[in-house]
């Protein structure tokens, strides 16, 4: 059951035009407070689209808008993603951007920046996920280097400078080469006749897999793991990531580690299917399997020496997109329900810590670990949010993060690559001694006994925190709301 | 005939990519990427008269106008304020020298015909066999990416890369459909504008654009 026609067209446009309105609103009147609650309406509005669109999608369905854009069970899983962690990343920022105002550290023209480039990124990351066409897919993803370079330019230091040098250069280069690919992808189904709606048109593509000539595919998907890979975080161009994660505004690191990466890992999920179809298999599962156990091995060990708690977050969270593509590697439907909900479980816990680490930043003055000893006794709400937000992440129950990772497993297991799983256990052990032992020094223990002269927390900040490790747990609980959409989903990229 | 103007193009910008590798001055480097942009231009041109396609005709004028004026334009500008106000030297100083990159240089144009013989036996055209070219040229910018410490020479790098995948765009398809090649053209404007602010916003924090200077973030 399909929707198209207007109803579709005004659909695919609302999680657009909404983040548009929110920019151009904040462009013109500069920050004030109906302009963050504006970007938050605008986080919801796509949130409500992609629940909205169950109706259709997660019966194998799709609502279809002209060739160019499409929501399918996989596109409404991704909307869910950007409107939940966008909804909490805005909503924090409202308080976030008001105390760095008061307290001078930044200027209303950088705030009135900060207020339209947030929106602006939430839409560009929507066209990616509504676009039936690789060459606007790309596109999409490309646009948000430009947008995001000044948020992570915004404090403005000597090292925040040096983070967005390092980011603009490492991921123009790598999303260049992902063009490349996606180039030779063009070259392929123009030699296999697919011109029907434009050569780069991805239902096309896929019901044509099998007639895109093997050689020029290899070296097409190569590139283009390469280059998505390198915006999902992953090794050998990895490097921007810690830098860009720590120095960059809170709310805006909880949005580049819960939605910029994941659409990276959408996009090699979209294109994993072609290749599976006109590549041999080994070949593609081979190399998402090198990338992703090379980003694994790497954050396990950068995690173990890590004395910057943003820096430690950003490690976890190419451990956490390793794990993703691990599950696109595999790519059976479990596979890929199991990569599917690691994502909206890691985009809610990482923006619950990445926002509550700016808490800590603010009161503590020092993102140094061993600067930041018993939160617990100084501020036990905040302590408290950032503790549950780690077990959350280090995959214990009842969060959603458990349900993913045993589900991630057991899919290793059934596609025999036992051995994989194995590696991945062993690591995921280290990475779980590696956080619970710097968390604890963060958290416990006795502190400087005269506590920074800062307010209590907002009410602004401790609502969507709170709200977002509550969704993290039901999900890991109950099958309820998401479980039809995910198999859905995980049917339209996965094959058996 | 139009094979003949195709290849010499090719060469050209082979040749020319080259040449950044062995000139060590930025402004002639930059002198090098206009004449790389024109040859672009040229060589949608004569795509446009061998595939006789209306499109690539207002294509080549749009590269061009962007790879040929706009964009150098704003790299001129880049090293006209650092020389002005700081008096910074208007070198590359890259870390390998210039036997050692001319050889690198040969080696990746080995490794680019290699890496191209699967395109190339998909449709054996005089487009196709031209191909490597391409893929040199971006591999040769990616060394030019590594190995050169002025904030300048990076842009230059990423410039080549993305003028070594044009090449290969047009030469394998004849261009990509034209609200891509639009959304890539402006993509490639805006990143060196934004890297132009940030060169600007170096020179003024750190003292100059020596990519040296950024080390202290690390683990």
């Amino acid at each position: 059951m399909s929707l198209t026609g207007v109803p579709a067209a005004l659909l695919v446009a609302a999680p657009i035009v909404a983040p548009l309105a929110a920019s151009a609103g904040a462009a013109k009147l500069g920050w004030r407070r109906s302009v963050a609650i504006g970007t938050v309406a605008a986080a919801l509005a796509v949130l409500a689209v992609g629940a909205g669109t169950t109706v259709w999608t997660a019966g194998g369905g799709a609502v279809e808008a002209g060739n160019w854009f499409r929501i399918d069970a996989l596109s409404g899983v991704m909307l869910i993603v950007i409107g939940a962690v966008g909804g909490v990343a805005a909503w924090v920022g409202i308080g976030y951007l008001d105390d760095e105002l008061a307290t001078g550290r930044t200027t209303a023209n950088r705030a009135r920046w900060y207020g339209t480039l947030v929106p602006l990124f939430l839409a560009a990351m929507v066209v990616a996920v509504l676009a039936n066409n690789l060459g606007l897919l790309w596109a999409a993803i490309e646009a948000t280097t430009i947008v995001t370079a000044f948020l992570v330019g915004h404090g403005r230091s000597r090292k925040s400078l040096e983070a967005t040098w390092k980011y603009v250069i490492i991921c123009s280069v790598g999303i260049a080469l992902a063009y490349l690919g996606t180039v030779l992808v063009n070259y392929a189904a123009t030699q296999a006749g697919v011109v029907e709606h434009g050569t780069l048109d991805w239902t096309e593509l896929v019901a044509h897999a099998g007639d895109l000539d093997p050689g020029v595919m290899r070296l097409a998907f190569a590139l283009l793991v390469l280059g998505f890979g390198t915006k999902a975080g992953l090794v050998p161009l990895h490097s921007w990531l810690p830098d860009a994660h720590s120095q960059a505004p809170a709310p805006v690191s909880a949005l580049m580690s819960g939605v910029l990466l994941p659409v990276a890992v959408y996009a090699l999920a979209r294109y994993r299917v072609i290749a599976v179809a006109s590549v041999d298999p080994s070949f593609v599962r081979g190399l998402l399997l090198a990338m992703a156990l090379m980003s694994l091995v790497l954050a396990a060990g950068l995690l173990l020496a890590q004395r910057d708690y943003k820096r430690l977050l950003a490690y976890s969270s190419i451990e956490h997109m390793a794990l993703a593509v691990i599950g696109v590697a595999i790519g059976t439907p479990l596979a890929i329900a199991a990569a599917l909900l690691h994502i909206v479980g890691h985009g809610l816990g990482k923006a619950v810590l990445f926002c509550g680490a700016g808490e800590i930043l603010a009161r503590e003055r020092s993102t140094r670990i061993d600067a930041v000893r018993g939160l617990f006794g100084r501020t036990p709400l905040l302590a408290g949010l950032f503790a549950t937000g780690l077990v959350a992440l280090l995959g214990l129950p009842p969060f959603s993060l458990f349900a993913s990772e045993v589900g991630l497993v057991r899919a290793g297991v059934d596609a025999e690559l036992g051995w994989v799983m194995a590696v991945v256990l062993v690591l995921l052990l280290v990475v779980f001694i590696a956080i619970s032992t710097k968390a604890a020094g963060i958290l416990l223990g006795s502190g400087p006994p005269e506590p920074a002269a800062v307010g209590a927390l907002r009410t602004s900040t401790v609502v969507p925190l709170a709200a977002g490790l509550v969704v993290v747990a039901v999900l890991g609980i109950v099958d309820w709301p998401l479980g039809a959409l995910l198999l859905a989903a995980a049917e339209i990229v996965g094959t058996r | 005939m139009t094979t003949q103007w195709l290849y010499l193009i090719c060469g050209g910008l082979l040749l020319s990519s080259v040449m950044v590798l062995w000139r060590r001055e930025l402004s002639a480097i930059v002198r090098l990427l206009v004449l790389q942009g024109v040859l672009l231009g040229a060589l949608a041109g004569v795509l446009d008269v061998r595939l006789e396609s209306a499109e690539l005709g207002v294509v080549a004028v749009g590269v061009l106008a962007l790879k040929a004026i706009v964009v150098p334009g704003i790299l001129r500008r880049v090293l006209r304020d650092s020389a002005q106000d700081w008096g910074e030297a208007r070198e590359t100083e890259p870390l390998t020298n210039v036997p050692a990159s001319i050889v690198a240089a040969a080696l990746l144009t080995l490794l680019a015909y290699a890496a191209a013989r699967p395109l190339v036996r998909l449709s054996p055209t005089a487009e196709t066999h031209a191909v490597p070219v391409g893929l040199a040229m971006v591999l040769i910018g990616f060394f030019v990416l590594v190995t050169r410490r002025r904030a300048l020479s990076q842009i230059v790098g990423f410039l080549l890369l993305d003028n070594g995948i044009a090449t290969t765009a047009f030469l394998i398809t004849g261009g990509v459909p034209g609200i891509v090649e639009l959304a890539v053209s402006l993509d490639v404007l805006l990143v060196v504008l934004v890297l132009q602010v940030l060169t600007a916003r170096l020179r003024t924090t750190f003292g100059g654009t020596d990519i040296d200077e950024l080390r202290e973030l690390h683990d």
